[in-house]
């Protein structure tokens, strides 16, 4: 259920490297149940500004707040509020997949019992019962991503980071891995998600598409579409980035 | 505290896992233990000798005879003139070469007083005072034994001081049980400050580092789990180290084990936090690796293990203060050899102490869950 009670308010964010801007003056809202996409080109600044939010990075300056919590002041009560998923695969191979839940679970301090039963849960889900004491690093990579995503929420954030989750997945997979996604935003998780397939677009309800580290349209699929004339994201992606 | 737990039971987990590892954690001990005590001794044995004799006399033969006879010395008897002594010298056949000159004989019973020429490989200088020292007292005793010579009641009246040594701790003057301490030192220093930081930076190349800092995991839980795994492992390579220590060679344990591995985790604590602290400041197992090597061996080398302390500059053992292998050697030659107690090493403990806490609140300081 969308409302419009924001999670995430980020104002004037800027990120340099150097004389290098990856963030030129970031602002926007992201609202509590939505899937929020940003959509753009490779360095366009996508990374950066989801690395920012979770507090990987620090930002050259600008006003933000995750989850109610200031980014400067109160990194660590935003950390136990979020999942992250990142661009590169990171659950260690050389363990197991029960070995990883249980240590992502303890690690944000669950109560065993509700770490069994959500786990037990979700290995049904994936249909990865069977392999949970299976290495991580065995896995087809489309398993291992739908794994990262549900590791990423297990402890039931408020609000879950993705970034570029799909990379490099079959268009099945894809599928399967968006059907996840809406099981998410069912239970109440805000999705903020980095793509640049289009189609993908399409799944979210706000997207932001970014240009060279600015953001250049921010609305829903079907307004942007309209706005720039279009058939689908692919065509009005194409007319902004010309 | 159960969140500690967790990243325990993953660490040991993955070292576990790791097939590198068991030969890291048995056979690492067990090379250094049984080669390196061999290789890094400072006994000297079999100094080649040249003899050139140019007197052939009953003296010089006599003289001779007794530096032959001695296993110190292989000695090459069969030489003509000093050229040829010169030439062995050059290619590095010989150590030591003694000329008799001609009239020695003569020399010595008739004015009461010979010399004779020792020509000394010196690019060792430790071992070249050392086989002359030798040599010359062989030649010493000769002289004794000519000068006291019965027949010459003259000469008995000679006074002479006789100084008697008692070697303390080590009475036999084992270099082994000097060596093999101060090696297991050099074995638990490497499993400290390579592993731990390593086991970090290769979450860092890997970026499973990423996960963690999104967590809430405090750094000093991230710190505490890369550390203590290998603090255990390092207690048990001093321990397996010190079996295959006291089974090849004997040697002794006279103070307590207990203080022994308390004052080890100690240094192990430090170790460890050394190298975690430079993989907070390396991006590659690479990097790390150069920088802990670098320490390594500086660290090593002046820590008094191969070369006495007491003979560097005073600069250099000023900075020696705050080298921790140089207390922890200490510590274990005086544990170990004399049966040091608590009060005994209380310095060393401190200072230990000190540098494993500062270094240790470093390493949490410097790694960054955000950059």
């Amino acid at each position: 259920m969308i409302t419009t009670e924001p999670v995430i308010t980020v104002k004037n964010m800027v990120k340099k490297f150097g004389n290098f801007v990856a963030n030129d003056n970031l602002n926007f809202e992201v609202y509590k149940g939505e899937i929020f996409g940003f959509i753009g080109a490779n360095g366009a600044g996508k990374t950066t500004a989801i690395r920012i939010l979770c507090g990987l990075s620090t930002p050259t300056s600008g006003e933000m707040k995750v989850g109610g919590f200031d980014i400067y002041r109160q990194t660590e009560k935003i950390k136990q509020n979020i999942g992250y998923m990142s661009q590169k695969f990171s659950l260690y191979e050389d363990l197991t997949i029960n070995e990883n839940i249980r240590f992502y679970g303890g690690i944000y301090g669950m109560k065993i019992a509700d770490r069994k039963v959500r786990t037990e849960k979700m290995l049904e889900r994936l249909e990865l019962t069977e392999y949970r004491n299976r290495k991580i690093g065995d896995l087809p990579l489309g398993w291992k991503q739908k794994l990262a995503f549900s590791i990423a929420i297990l402890h039931n954030p408020k609000i879950v980071f993705l970034d570029e989750p799909t990379g490099g997945v079959d268009p099945i997979t894809r599928r399967q891995f968006w059907n996840l996604i809406y099981e998410a935003v069912e239970q109440g998780i805000t999705v903020f998600v980095t793509t640049h397939y289009m189609d993908e677009a399409e799944y979210c309800d706000r997207v932001s598409i970014m240009a060279e580290g600015r953001i250049v349209a921010l609305d829903t699929p079907e307004r942007l579409k309209k706005q720039y004339s279009a058939n689908n994201m692919d065509e009005v992606f194409l007319k902004i980035a010309r | 505290m159960r969140t500690l737990y967790y990243i325990l039971q993953k660490e040991f987990t993955q070292i576990f896992r790791n097939k590198s590892m068991l030969p890291v954690i048995f056979v690492m001990p067990l090379i250094q233990m049984l080669i390196l005590v061999f290789a890094a001794t400072n006994e000297l044995r079999q100094v080649d000798l040249a003899i050139v004799d140019f007197d052939h006399s009953y003296s010089s033969r006599q003289m001779v005879a007794g530096i032959t006879g001695n296993p110190f010395f292989k000695v090459r008897n069969n030489l003509t003139n000093s050229q040829e002594a010169e030439d062995l010298l050059m290619r590095n056949k010989i150590d030591l070469a003694l000329i008799i000159p001609r009239h020695f004989d003569k020399d010595l019973n008739v004015n009461k007083s010979a010399e004779v020429q020792v020509l000394v490989d010196a690019i060792n200088g430790n071992a070249a005072q050392l086989s002359f020292g030798y040599l010359s007292s062989i030649i010493g005793s000769y002289s004794q034994k000519v000068l006291i010579n019965p027949l010459k009641p003259e000469y008995r009246q000679n006074k002479n001081i006789e100084i008697k040594p008692t070697y303390w701790f080590n009475p036999q003057l084992n270099y082994k049980f000097y060596m093999a301490p101060g090696i297991l030192v050099v074995l638990i220093t490497v499993v400290g400050m390579l592993l731990g930081g390593m086991n970090l930076v290769r979450e860092k190349e890997l970026g499973t580092i990423e996960q963690i800092n999104v967590t809430p995991l405090k750094k000093w839980q991230f710190i505490a789990g890369k550390l203590l795994p290998f603090l255990v492992i390092g207690l048990f390579d001093l321990a397996f180290g010190l079996l295959v220590a006291s089974l090849a060679f004997n040697i002794p344990i006279r103070g307590s084990l207990l203080l022994l591995f308390g004052l080890a985790s100690v240094y192990l604590v430090l170790v460890l936090s050394w190298g975690l602290f430079i993989s907070t400041i390396s991006d590659t197992q690479q990097q790390a690796t150069f920088v802990a090597f670098f320490s390594l061996i500086v660290f090593i080398m002046m820590s008094g293990l191969f070369t006495p302390v007491e003979s560097m500059p005073d600069w250099a053992q000023k900075l020696d203060y705050i080298n921790p292998l140089y207390y922890f050697v200490k510590i274990m030659r005086s544990v170990l050899l004399k049966g040091s107690n608590f009060t005994d090493i209380f310095n060393e403990f401190a200072a230990l102490s000190a540098f494993a806490v500062s270094i240790f609140g470093l390493a949490i300081f410097r790694y960054r869950k955000t950059s």
